[in-house]
């Protein structure tokens, strides 16, 4: 299997506030990569570091490497948007553009790089949300508003989204914080379905949720990545003994 | 530190199966005593014992799947419940071979003696010694202990063959001794099982620790 995404010594911060230090964290093709740690552990901005995100915010900093495909994205000839429509990410609070309809959700960044065939519009609308598993919910109601949808459809068509533009990797960034169990377990599965042609890096408080749908666990803490693995033997027989205590709950 | 009512609920479990270590360590004990002095009360405690043994297999059987529902268990608290699970059953069968022998106590008592019983004793002693030194491996998470514990079990093997060998003998020379010397080969026999059972029982501690299968002896 190939390492899709490669990070090098990345360094991030806030203002004075080091956030991230030294990171170096490899990610496969296809796979599912879990990041976990408590609050304040990084491992949002580590992240948003992955499609140049962080950067946005004032006073934010990055240093190091971040190969996408052998390619530092963070090359000064590089287009932050460019990188972004390469590198999807779906938000802890579903966002669905409020004023507009189902359809105008999906096709809103085919449409913002110019794409007017209506041809292809709708045929990337309907496979963008065949491929989120929302098509069947909404077909004939394409025209609704957005955030008519229940909170796990929400989701849902924000995943369909950032489909929409052909990402290869998806960022999901708490996904299911904000969804009842039935919502969770679908994006779960959904996850699972996507990673055959994405690779995924998902943010998650719910370590049951990280053991679940995760092929590698990386473990944050303090802004320093503690222990990266196998899902599997993170959760049966951690390395590092404050990733253990972390994990059964016996923190700090 | 979090999560308090669980941390207390682990905590339980531990103290449940050490519990259950000594209780079954002493049933074995009195049972080999119980036929040794041919003391049939003594006999009857370790077989009312077996009642209270299996009360706390239950008890940790249910604690530990309620801990697997409801608080879906990670890391070394997934490895302590599954290996206490484990053990529990190694335990149980355990005494239930102690009271078997102490069954044998009551049958044999009014019987004359076979012979003498020195290495017999001698077995129960090596495996009351060892249980209870898994059980402090077990509290202390102590690998290198346990791993010595297992090697011990040559010892109750060797002794089991040689007073195999020595009942044969004397079944041979005296044919009416025959039913007292195999009920004396089935102790001998199920003592072997409990030093096998013992060998499971560290393999488990070797586990919680490690979060390795390994086979000891």
């Amino acid at each position: 299997m190939q390492n899709k995404i490669t990070v090098e010594t990345l360094n991030a911060w806030f203002g004075t506030n080091h956030a991230l230090k030294n990171i170096n964290l490899s990610f496969q093709e296809n796979r599912i990569t879990a990041i976990i740690g408590p609050s304040g552990c990084g491992k949002s901005t580590f992240i948003r570091c992955l499609n140049r995100m962080h950067e946005v915010v004032r006073g934010a900093k990055v240093s190091g490497k971040v190969l996408v495909d052998g390619k530092d994205i963070y090359e000064r000839d590089i287009d932050p948007v460019d990188i972004r429509r390469c590198i999807g990410m779906v938000f802890q609070k579903p966002n669905p553009f409020p004023t507009m309809s189902i359809y105008d959700n999906v096709a809103a960044g085919l449409k913002l790089n110019g794409m007017k065939d209506k041809k292809i519009l709708d045929k990337t609308v309907e496979e963008s949300l065949k491929k989120a598993a929302l098509w069947d919910e909404v077909k004939n109601d394409l025209n609704k508003s957005g955030v008519s949808l229940s909170g796990g459809q929400q989701q849902r068509l924000c995943i369909a989204r950032a489909l929409a533009v052909e990402p290869e990797i998806i960022l999901f960034d708490e996904p299911c914080s904000a969804l009842d169990p039935i919502s969770t377990s679908r994006i779960e599965d959904l996850m699972i379905e996507l990673k055959e042609k994405y690779t995924i890096v998902i943010v998650t408080h719910n370590m049951q949720q990280a053991a679940r749908v995760s092929d590698y666990t990386a473990f944050f803490l303090y802004g320093e990545l503690i222990e990266f693995g196998e899902t599997n033997q993170i959760f049966k027989k951690p390395k590092e003994k404050s990733t253990e205590d972390y994990i059964v709950g016996r923190f700090g | 530190m979090v999560r308090e009512a669980y941390h207390k609920d682990l905590h339980k479990l531990r103290e449940e199966i050490l519990n259950m270590g000594s209780l079954v360590g002493r049933a074995i004990g009195d049972s080999v005593l119980s036929l040794k002095n041919r003391d049939v009360e003594l006999a009857q405690k370790v077989i009312d014992m077996d009642n209270e043994i299996d009360a706390l297999d239950h008890s940790i059987e249910e604690n530990c799947m309620r801990l697997l529902a409801l608080q879906q268990p990670m890391a070394r608290d997934l490895r302590l419940i599954i290996s206490v699970l484990k053990m529990s059953i190694d335990l149980e069968r355990m005494g239930d071979l102690a009271l078997e022998i102490a069954v044998i106590t009551k049958i044999t008592a009014n019987v004359p003696p076979v012979k003498p019983l020195i290495d017999i004793p001698r077995m129960s002693e090596i495996c009351q010694d060892m249980l209870m030194n898994t059980m402090k491996a077990l509290e202390n998470k102590d690998v290198e202990l346990a791993k010595q514990v297992a090697k011990r079990d040559d010892e109750v093997d060797a002794l089991f063959d040689q007073i195999r060998r020595e009942l044969i003998t004397i079944m041979i020379e005296d044919p009416k001794k025959i039913t007292g010397a195999q009920h004396l080969t089935f102790v001998a026999r199920y003592l072997e099982r409990i030093g096998d059972h013992i060998t499971n029982l560290c393999e488990n501690v070797v586990f919680m620790v490690t979060g390795e299968r390994v086979e000891l002896n």
